[in-house]
């Protein structure tokens, strides 16, 4: 146990009764418990999320939006009650407010060419910043070379946070659109949107957050933080995969024309005039993921039965432990030293590859990701090829920091 | 899966200290590999006799299994003429790949260390990237000089 810190966690949260909870957790992984510390690329699932879909399937599911038979009712009631469920979440005004897409990926590709693309002409900027996500990075540029608008991007400093004062000389006349990180998956900074927002907003430029890594961990209102587009995915919260939030303000997403054609975003089609349906559904062409929408909505509610805020309390005290504990390994570099973060460290060891990290790890039952973390600008700026990232979520145990901390001194005996 | 079966002494000796490191200038040929998935990043250089590889180095940054297989390489194929070094590579990955490999592990000298690599599917593509860019530098060899 570290001398600088010792844990001292909330006496009212009981992670071991929130690990029964998991099926997926109590396994042995190379003949070790499996530690499972990779979940900003993707969290488990509880059983009610499982036992949600499985019930649907068992006795719901019929095409929504369609049928005047009984089980179209039931989907439906359960696909837009989903809807709800995830507006109550965020805290948006209205479900016309909350598109059901693919992912966060989905989601800000979709802001690209139906929401920027119209409106850009040669000449005009949309900010990023150096901290984005290639989903935060390339529907941007795509978007661009398709206008010949520009793509500017504010520096990050060596702590891995946005240069506020570079944004602000940055930001002008030209801005179309800010998009940011609102936690950054590579190295968790936690990005202060909201300052970022209010000078948007004085200069009238519509801001987009990627919310893929700020939804799981902590409570987002998305009227509070007065952002335009929050995009999030349901796999890093507990829900499914394939699922995923586009929140748009409606007055924005009224003016929008649809993305894709089909069925569900009509109103009525002729080979003269089809007409669109009305929001959210004239972004939600052909048969949704009913059950990823029940999925997520289950997920949801299983996060609000332990409640956000004791969930980001939580993590907090992991990411304190594991950075008080990975200082003793020999040859650490921590990348990525923010003040605020999220419950992710990611790190270098001096002469170990990170892949090398990461397979000796998995030997021990340690699941960590190595590599860029999809986030390529990142990694040329702290110049470095890849790192080693642990990622924490309410179910990990700090006994299971022990053991990362310890595969961490195996690897180092091995290679160091 | 033992650890030991993939670091295995030469390995890790190979990585710490990687023979026939740095640039051959002039080379006859070069070319770069590159495994955008890891981030590791290497370039083979050649000189050629004829047919034989008459010397050959390599430089970049990589994890410890794809700088000790491109470091065992420089080792293997110096003095080797193409076709040889072709079927090294069909052996090399067999052993990579095949737990069933067929391969006459006397052939292989030191290269045969690299034979743990097999029970950690995620790593082959480390071990093997060094001869992926040896081929391409080869390759780049039959091409006519350019003058420019």
């Amino acid at each position: 146990m570290s001398a600088q810190f010792t844990p001292s966690p909330a006496a009212d949260f009981d992670v071991h009764a929130i690990r029964r909870d998991f099926p997926i957790l109590h396994q042995q992984v190379n003949g070790k418990p499996l530690v499972y510390l990779d979940n900003a690329a993707s969290s488990q699932r509880p059983s009610a999320v499982i036992e949600a879909i499985s019930s649907y399937y068992e006795r719901d599911h019929a095409n929504v939006h369609r049928g005047v038979h009984t089980l179209s009712q039931r989907a439906t009631d359960a696909y837009e009650g989903a809807r709800e469920v995830v507006r109550n979440f965020i805290n948006a005004a209205d479900t016309k407010e909350i598109v059901f897409v693919r992912g966060t990926t989905e989601a800000i590709n979709l802001v690209a060419q139906s929401y920027a693309r119209p409106k850009l002409r040669p000449g005009d900027e949309i900010l990023i910043s150096g901290l984005e996500h290639h989903a935060n990075i390339v529907p941007w540029q795509l978007v661009c070379e398709q206008t010949g608008a520009t793509l500017k991007v504010i520096p990050i400093d060596l702590n891995g946070e946005i240069d506020f004062a570079a944004f602000e000389r940055m930001i002008g006349p030209r801005t179309k659109l800010l998009a940011l990180a609102h936690v950054s998956n590579a190295l968790g900074t936690i990005v202060p949107v909201e300052k970022f927002i209010a000078r948007a907003k004085q200069q009238g430029v519509p801001v987009l957050l990627d919310g893929a890594q700020g939804v799981p961990h902590s409570s987002v209102d998305v009227r509070a933080l007065d952002c335009d587009f929050y995009c999030f995915s349901a796999h890093k919260m507990c829900g499914p995969t394939g699922i995923g939030i586009l929140y748009g303000r409606q007055q924005l997403l009224e003016a929008m024309p649809p993305w894709q054609g089909g069925g569900d975003m009509i109103l009525t089609v002729s080979f003269e005039k089809t007409t669109y349906n009305q929001l959210p559904w004239k972004f939600e062409a052909g048969t949704p993921n009913i059950s990823g929408a029940i999925g997520l909505a289950a997920a949801i509610r299983y996060l609000q039965s332990i409640g956000m805020d004791r969930i980001a309390r939580y993590e907090h005290q992991l990411l304190e432990y594991a950075q008080s504990r990975l200082r003793d390994i020999p040859g650490i570099r921590m990348v990525g030293t923010a003040p605020r973060k999220a419950a992710v460290v990611s790190f270098t060891l001096d002469r170990i590859h990170p892949h090398d990290i990461g397979t000796i790890l998995d030997t021990e039952g340690v699941a960590i990701r190595t590599g860029h973390h999809c986030a390529m600008p990142v990694m040329e700026f702290f110049k470095i090829p890849a790192t080693a990232r642990a990622s924490m979520s309410f179910y990990n145990t700090f006994d299971e920091i022990d053991a990362l901390v310890k595969a961490l001194h195996r690897t180092h005996t091995l290679l160091g | 899966m033992d650890l030991k079966d993939l670091y295995r002494d030469v390995i890790v000796d190979h990585n710490r200290n990687p023979r026939n490191f740095g640039k051959l200038d002039p080379a006859d040929a070069h070319a770069d590999g590159h495994n955008p998935l890891c981030g590791d990043r290497l370039t083979m250089y050649v000189n050629l006799d004829g047919e034989r590889v008459s010397d050959t180095k390599f430089e970049g940054a990589g994890c410890a299994i794809s700088v000790a297989s491109a470091s065992l390489l420089t080792e293997a194929v110096k003095g080797k003429s193409r076709d040889e070094i072709k079927a090294l590579f069909v052996d090399v990955h067999a052993l990579l790949t095949q737990h069933d490999a067929n391969v006459d592990l006397s052939r292989l000298g030191k290269l045969a260390a690299l034979s743990g690599v097999r029970e950690f599917p995620a790593r082959v593509k480390c071990a093997s990237l060094c001869w992926h860019t040896l081929n391409a530098a080869l390759a780049h060899a039959d091409e006519p000089v350019s003058t420019e």
